[in-house]
């Protein structure tokens, strides 16, 4: 099968999906660049022109409730923010208005499915505002999907089902990852939403993780293999729905498990994941549950305190380890994989 | 009856006699829905709060006599004259009060989140400013439909304070989309004055002016008034999209929520003779007034006409009250499915 960068797999995605409906637009600010929003957008626009790919204003609040009154006359509009972090401008209209709308309008309203692409940031000075991962507060919420693929194959599928979906939709995705590759079914294809992969198999301990940390726990589990530790690794895809039963089926097989998240563990994926094995396989657990997260700190930017920061394959590979109860393996893996190079 | 769709002649049209009638009809039908609620309210049946739109009942009633299939309105918390004027039933209205299945929203929605589909589409939002850029995007639609509809945002005054407002405002103006914003001015956010709220020398159509959007002021007690301005906005605007903005001059004599009047209760932020001096300027009596003292009715016929909305809103009021409640099982209709 043909590779594709996650940015690739992106930009693929939408213009499928744009020509599958006629009434897929995209806005946020600077979508019509020549660049488009890290070349997810561009062959879009190249395509499609102005009339359906075109820019806004700094308008986060009023963008997400003009898409939202556009999808009440059964547009599905995707809107893009370069950073989630600015999400926050618009929570009142995504979840005061979207992810009500279906339910507190007892179905007569129809329904609007907006699709949101927020891109996480992840070092290099990225600091404390434009480094943030949203999914928690916004899974919170009733009413709206939270979908954060790892795999380029599953950031094209998850992309073309938001497009059919009934509620509205937030697609996080993490800047650290455009550019790795992956192998990407050529066509028009959905992955389901509300489904976990188990991405890599295993029989010793569970690692279930979101978005980056996905490929920061595959390399943990190949280095650890080298060692004799099987490490199963599944990868959540989609926030909210979450799929219970391959997280449940996983660590029923493992009875150790480790939850690894892109934010914070107060309160996050982490915790729910945690809580949702406590309540549904307690039984099963050898060990305690770890999370896996940020300090509990505002991102700094600083290289220096950068490097203790962000979680990364060694942070896993010490957790592992020590859930496992063997002598911490010493080696420290090599620089990460992160390519990124700023400034945003 | 008709509440829309209407001839978008002059209000003076001699043919538009039957539209005069219709739209008094309109009109004491929102008052005698309203008086109705307000009554009714102590009961404690209706658990939701309510933000009785009585005294400017005009704009709505004048606004949405102007509209056509396929519009779209978007109201705020204080909607049920909205609600209404657009097309929604009295019916539909109280049994949604009573958190009734059979209510617009199926008992799910409460006062501030009324929809119906009678027509023109309509919502209402509890967040101020909410309905504004709604109005904005269902009015993009229309452009990228290339459809011949408006799109209606009603406010009230604190949504100036707001800053979806002008965000909403200059997305419209740089696309020229087709969205009346309609700002019901009635000088009072809960219980506070301008004093607190807007510099003395700031004017809300000057501020709209700036963005590129055509505004202009009016007395939203006379619903003459109301109606031309509006259709010759809407006659303009559907021929050649662009926003416009109307702000019309009106007064809540009720308190911000619930059924009371404010000095009944204590409160001395606004008094008594203010709101007799703002009754004495009642749409209700206005329009009733230019129907007979111009020769459009008689007294008669306009006695007819009310007697008949009555009765019609009181037996729908009665049927709401008794209607079917939600079933236990239904709690999760319309809040998992992806």
């Amino acid at each position: 099968m043909r590779t594709l960068t996650y940015a690739q797999a992106i930009s693929e995605a939408l213009v499928l999906g744009m020509k599958e409906n006629s009434k897929v637009f995209i806005t946020g600010i600077g979508v019509d660049y020549p660049v488009g929003v890290f070349g997810t957008t561009k062959e879009a626009f190249d395509e499609f022109g102005r009339t359906r790919v075109f820019e806004s204003p700094s308008m986060e609040n009023a963008l997400t409730g003009i898409c939202i009154g556009a999808a009440s006359m059964e547009m599905r509009p995707v809107l893009v923010h370069h950073r989630n972090d600015f999400m926050f401008l618009a929570f009142d209209q995504m979840l005061n208005l979207a992810a009500k709308w279906r339910y507190m309008y007892g179905g007569n309203a129809g329904q609007v499915p907006i699709v949101v692409r927020g891109i996480i940031g992840r070092g290099w000075g990225q600091g404390a505002t434009h480094s943030q991962s949203l999914q928690s507060p916004i899974a919170h919420f009733p009413g709206i999907v939270v979908l954060m693929p790892a795999m380029p194959a599953d950031a094209k599928g998850l992309i073309l089902s938001a497009l059919k979906s009934k509620s509205p939709v937030v697609i996080l995705e993490h800047r650290s990852l455009f550019d790795i590759t992956g192998e990407v079914p050529e066509g028009y294809y959905e992955t389901p939403i509300g489904k976990a992969n188990v991405l890599r198999s295993g029989t010793d301990i569970s690692v279930v993780c979101t978005s980056y940390m996905v490929i920061e726990a595959m390399r943990a589990a190949e280095f650890l293999s080298r060692f004799g530790i099987s490490v199963e690794v599944v990868d959540i895809r989609s926030i909210r729905p979450i799929d219970e039963n391959t997280i449940i089926n996983s660590v029923m097989k493992t009875g150790r498990l480790i939850v690894a998240d892109t934010s914070w563990v107060q309160y996050g994926v982490t915790s729910e994941v945690s809580a949702l094995v406590a309540e549904k396989a307690f039984g099963y657990l050898k060990a305690p549950v770890v999370r896996i997260g940020l300090p509990d700190s505002p991102a700094p930017s600083t290289k220096v305190l950068e490097d203790v920061f962000y979680p990364s394959a060694n942070s896993l590979q010490k957790a592992i380890t020590k859930a496992l109860g063997i002598a911490d393996i010493t080696t420290t893996l090599a620089l990460e994989i992160d390519n990124f190079k700023g400034p945003y | 009856m008709q509440k829309i769709g209407f001839s978008l002649d002059s209000f003076n049209e001699p043919r538009l006699k039957t539209n005069r009638k219709a739209i008094f009809e309109s009109l004491v039908e929102i008052r005698f829905t309203e008086e109705m609620i307000a009554e009714n309210y102590k009961d404690q049946q209706m658990r939701t709060a309510i933000h009785l739109g009585t005294g400017q009942e005009g704009i709505a009633a004048g606004v949405c006599a102007n509209l056509q299939f396929g519009d779209a309105v978007f109201s705020h918390h204080r909607s049920h004259n909205h609600f209404l004027a657009s097309g929604g039933s009295v019916f539909r209205l109280i049994a949604e009060l009573y958190g009734s299945q059979e209510g617009c929203s199926k008992g799910r929605g409460g006062s501030v989140h009324l929809s119906h589909n009678q027509d023109v589409f309509f919502v209402s939002t509890a967040i101020l400013g909410e309905s504004v850029s709604l109005a904005v995007g269902r009015a993009l639609a229309y452009k990228l439909e290339q459809r011949k509809n408006i799109s209606v945002a009603f406010f009230g005054d604190a949504v100036w304070e707001e800053g979806v407002i002008y965000e909403s405002l200059n997305f419209a103006a740089i696309h020229s989309l087709p969205v009346l914003f309609i700002c019901e001015n009635n000088q009072y956010s809960t219980e506070s004055t301008f004093t607190s709220r807007k510099a003395v020398n700031s004017e809300f159509t000057e501020r709209a002016r700036s963005f590129g959007v055509e505004a202009m002021k009016g007395d939203g007690n006379n619903i003459r008034n109301v109606f031309n301005l509006v259709s010759e906005s809407i006659v303009k605007m559907r021929e050649n999209p662009k926003p416009v903005l109307i702000e019309f001059d009106t007064y809540r004599w009720r308190e911000h929520v619930g059924p009371n009047f404010d000095h009944d209760v204590g409160r001395t932020f606004r008094s008594k003779i203010e709101l007799e001096q703002w009754q004495k300027k009642d749409p209700v009596q206005i329009l009733r007034n230019i129907l007979i003292n111009e020769d459009f009715f008689s007294d008669f016929e306009i006695n007819e006409i009310e007697r008949k909305v009555l009765e019609e809103v009181s037996e729908q009021f009665l049927r709401a009250k008794h209607s079917l409640k939600p079933e236990i099982e239904s709690l999760f209709e319309n809040a998992g499915e992806v």
